[in-house]
């Protein structure tokens, strides 16, 4: 009995040194993609059912806080793949010089099309204000019609200075006026029941009833109707058009992994990950995959027109956004 | 001077609150030193910034004025009066600063929101309805989170009146504003001013209620202005000066109210039930009733409001909220059981300090305040810089977490703790030199029997707070291992509010329920 206890125990050990000698992979992420909801569980099944190595997700912090994970690490970081920056960072994350280019050439479905020698994008969707049907008849069509709009057709908004979807949001103002931008805000700040620091805070803001429409995604209505049966909540579509939001990853430098990170990169436009993103990350996968959308998306309404500054614009345009921004919304 | 009549005791004092010292200064001072230091280039100050700072200041010093001044009334009702649920009450005032944010910030609006209770009742009658966004907001739900606060260490304060001196005053026939006068005054002026100084450090850091509840960015507070430079632009010697101002404007308040507070040296008592013959009279009793009904209705109707709206979500918060949930325990208990010690060692400290010459006790006292003035942001950042050559940050998370709460709820504990152990050591420290009692005697039978309250109220505050965490977490966080705070915050960004509302309800009955256990240890050998 000993000795086959023995031999049991070696040939664990000998498992386990081979899976020690597996190539791993580390990929940097935001938090929420990792949860039990989110796309990690999910893609890490399928990239390790065809990579034979190992691959590890690691939370960083949420979107903006990953890239300064990144920064205080520098070239001595164990990740291999950062995963998860927005658009707005792209440029940002290109100046640190610590990305590698990933030299693919995919075909994306992100409107507008993807060409940037850092960075590729795994998913992307059209920042809208979301509302509730049986609360508001006639959502307005347009910012021009929201400021038009009976009095209380209000909004709650996420600060540009501590979330992305509200940085998208003084992005979205810009890339439709330009230097009409601060008349807009202006006249918009009226129906601006308050500015909260997140998503969360604004889009419960919603739910209870203290405005008529949060800022959020198209894509929001799919999630209360795949997730909740709740058919009630539509976004709201504006004829100036609608600002994209397309989230990327890029490789490290310094990866020690560097055939193992290009294949991943490579696979992220893959069926094993593109259809795991709708129903877990609530955006467009950056492709479609075979299999198509889930009934939810399809039946989702496609703005009409798709507006979005170029990273290096988005970067330079910010701080002169914030401060009309500012100074419209202070008064 | 007792600390000469046995030297090993006053030798452990030194050395346990110089360490508790060393601790703190690294964690705040040091911390923003460290980021500054990695920093490429200074940064600069910029108008919105100076704005910032001005509202700041002006909040957090009205919200601190507003809690202390309402607190007085209230605490003075409830400390004259018994009546049945006052214990459950006493309880209660602990609730509301240990809510997660965002419950706080929904209950306040189901209450006084555009279409909160408030303003239904107000729209039934015809009457004009209000809107709370902007600084009465801010003010509104600041006083909600640290009115029950600034209650419970005035209460506390009276509850050191020691019963002889109220009974000496009933039979010299003192009553009403001579006996506020001789006995209430002295003890207020020895409370409030902490009490004041640690309301304003919290709400002087305070970041989403403040600008959810303030409307928009005329509402920006430093914190905001420091999140912003370390998470968007990752600006380290922006973040760093801005820090070092928050820390000025805390440290300066604080010092302000060490020097304003005075001991009430109103000698020692055999600690008796304190039986009160003073408002007999049918006012009186009406007045303190009214008080206590109109408290108890502003601070329970939020959190009636916060349960109703998590109970929809307990049934799906999915499996991993346990696990989750008894990490969050442990690191609470091990934060708690921290952060008591390090006040007690910094009590220690303080008092000998004092002993000796008494600004540098004032100014250790302020210093003690200042983990609260840090950043989360700030502290996270430093924490990392420093351990990763040394160890992987994340592989050590939840000790991490711990040890940051623990210095995160030090304020607390050493506020509480400090004013009985300073009439303690002058009350008993002569008797039990002369006695030629060591340490451990002392802790046993002069602290101990006398901390009991305050160590329990502050060991549930602690363990509470670490329960909630998330500020320091998110740099730390371990991948698959969450804690109950960064696990709702998962369902949140998997869109399931619902579930992320059950959640937090489980995590702010969970931190409530530990406090209460600690808080009703504290009290069990309280005179009735």
């Amino acid at each position: 009995m000993k000795t086959m206890n023995l031999a049991a125990a070696a040939f664990a050990f000998a498992l386990a040194g081979g899976a020690a000698a597996q190539e791993k992979l580390v990929v940097y992420t935001y938090d929420s993609f990792v949860t039990e909801w989110g796309p990690a569980p999910k893609i890490e099944a399928n990239f390790e059912a065809v990579c034979a190595c190992d691959l590890e997700f690691v939370a960083a912090g949420d979107g903006a806080a990953l890239l300064g994970r990144v920064q205080l690490e520098g070239a001595g970081t164990e990740a291999d793949i950062v995963l998860g920056l927005d658009s707005n960072l792209v440029a940002a994350a290109a100046e640190t010089g610590l990305f590698a280019p990933h030299g693919l050439t995919p075909e994306t479905d992100a409107p507008g099309g993807w060409a940037d020698p850092l960075f590729l994008p795994y998913d992307w969707g059209w920042f809208a204000f979301v509302y509730d049907k049986t609360r508001l008849a006639e959502a307005p069509s347009s910012f021009e019609a929201l400021i038009e709009a009976p009095e209380d057709v209000t909004i709650v908004i996420q600060d540009p200075r501590s979330s992305s979807p509200g940085l998208g949001l003084l992005l979205w103002v810009k890339a439709a006026y330009g230097d009409r931008a601060p008349e807009i805000w202006e006249a918009l700040a009226p129906r601006i029941v308050t500015v909260t620091k997140g998503w969360w805070e604004a889009y419960s803001l919603f739910l209870e009833g203290e405005a008529m429409m949060a800022l959020s995604y198209t894509t929001s209505p799919a999630y209360h109707s795949i997730a909740e049966g709740d058919e009630t909540k539509a976004a709201a579509m504006f004829d100036e058009g609608h600002y994209m939001q397309v989230e990327v990853a890029g490789m490290l430098k310094g990866t020690d992994q560097p055939e193992l990170a290009a294949r991943f990169m490579a696979f992220m436009l893959e069926e094993g990950f593109q259809s795991v993103i709708p129903e877990t990350n609530w955006m467009y996968p950056a492709k479609t995959p075979p299999s198509g959308l889930p009934e939810g998306f399809a039946a989702l309404p496609v703005p009409a027109k798709t507006l979005a500054f170029p990273p290096e614009e988005a970067r330079a345009m910010r701080e002169e956004a914030l401060a009309e921004w500012l100074e419209a919304l202070s008064q | 001077m007792n600390g000469a009549a046995r030297p090993p005791a006053g030798l452990l004092v030194w050395l346990a609150g110089g360490a508790a010292l060393a601790l703190v200064l690294a964690l705040t001072l040091g911390a923003v030193a460290l980021v500054a230091l990695r920093a490429e280039g200074a940064g600069a100050l910029t108008t919105p910034d100076l704005r910032a700072l001005r509202f700041t200041a002006w909040q957090a010093f009205l919200s601190a004025a507003l809690s202390v001044l309402l607190a007085i009334p209230l605490a003075r009702a409830l400390a004259r009066r018994r009546f049945p649920g006052r214990g459950l009450l006493v309880s209660l005032l602990g609730a509301p600063f240990l809510l997660p944010v965002i419950v706080a910030i929904l209950g306040v609006i189901a209450i006084w929101g555009r279409s909160g209770w408030v303003n239904d009742g107000l729209g039934a009658i015809g009457a004009p309805r209000i809107d709370v966004y902007g600084l009465p907001g801010v003010l509104l739900a600041h006083v909600f989170f640290n009115l029950p606060l600034a209650t419970r260490l005035i209460l506390q304060g009276y509850a050191e009146i020691p019963a002889e001196r109220w009974r000496l005053a009933a039979q010299l026939g003192i009553e009403g504003r001579a006996l506020f006068r001789l006995l209430e005054a002295p003890m207020l002026r020895a409370v409030a001013p902490g009490a004041f100084a640690l309301v304003f450090l919290i709400c002087a850091t305070s970041f989403a209620v403040a600008l959810a509840l303030g409307g928009g960015p005329r509402a920006t507070t430093l914190e905001l202005a420091i999140y912003q430079a370390m998470r968007f632009d990752f600006d380290l010697g922006r973040a760093a000066l801005l820090a070092a101002l928050q820390f000025a404007l805390c440290l300066g308040l604080a010092l302000l109210a060490a020097g304003l507070s005075a001991p009430a040296a109103l000698g020692p008592g055999f600690g008796a039930a304190p039986e009160r013959w003073d408002g007999r009279g049918g006012l009186a009793r009406a007045a303190d009733a009214a008080l206590i009904a109109l408290g108890a209705l502003f601070l329970l109707s939020p959190l009636l409001a916060a349960l109703l709206h998590g109970i929809p979500g307990l049934g799906a918060m999915g499996a991993g909220v346990w696990p989750a949930a008894g990490r969050s325990l442990i690191v609470a208990l091990a934060a708690a059981a921290l952060s008591l010690a390090l006040a007690g060692a910094l009590a220690g400290l303080i008092v000998a300090l004092e002993a000796r010459w008494a600004p540098a006790g004032r100014l250790t006292e302020a210093l003690g305040l200042l983990t609260l003035a840090v950043s989360p942001f700030v502290a996270g950042v430093a924490l990392f810089l420093a351990l990763r050559p040394l160890i992987s940050p994340v592989s050590a998370a939840l000790p991490l977490i711990a040890l940051v709460n623990a210095l995160m709820a030090l304020p607390y504990a050493l506020r509480l703790l400090l004013p009985p152990l300073r009439e303690a050591a002058r009350d008993y420290g002569p008797l039990a030199a002369s006695l030629g009692m060591g340490a451990g005697a002392r802790l046993r039978l002069v602290w101990l029997p006398r901390l009991r309250r305050p160590l329990g109220f502050a060991g549930g505050v602690a363990a509470a707070l670490a329960m909630g965490d998330l500020g320091v977490v998110a740099l730390f966080s371990a991948p698959g291992a969450p804690t109950l705070p960064l696990y709702v915050y998962g369902l949140v960004s998997a869109h399931r509010l619902e579930a992320a509302g059950g959640a937090a309800l489980l995590l702010a009955g969970l931190s409530f329920s530990l406090f209460a256990a600690f808080d009703a240890w504290g009290r069990a050998r309280d005179p009735a």
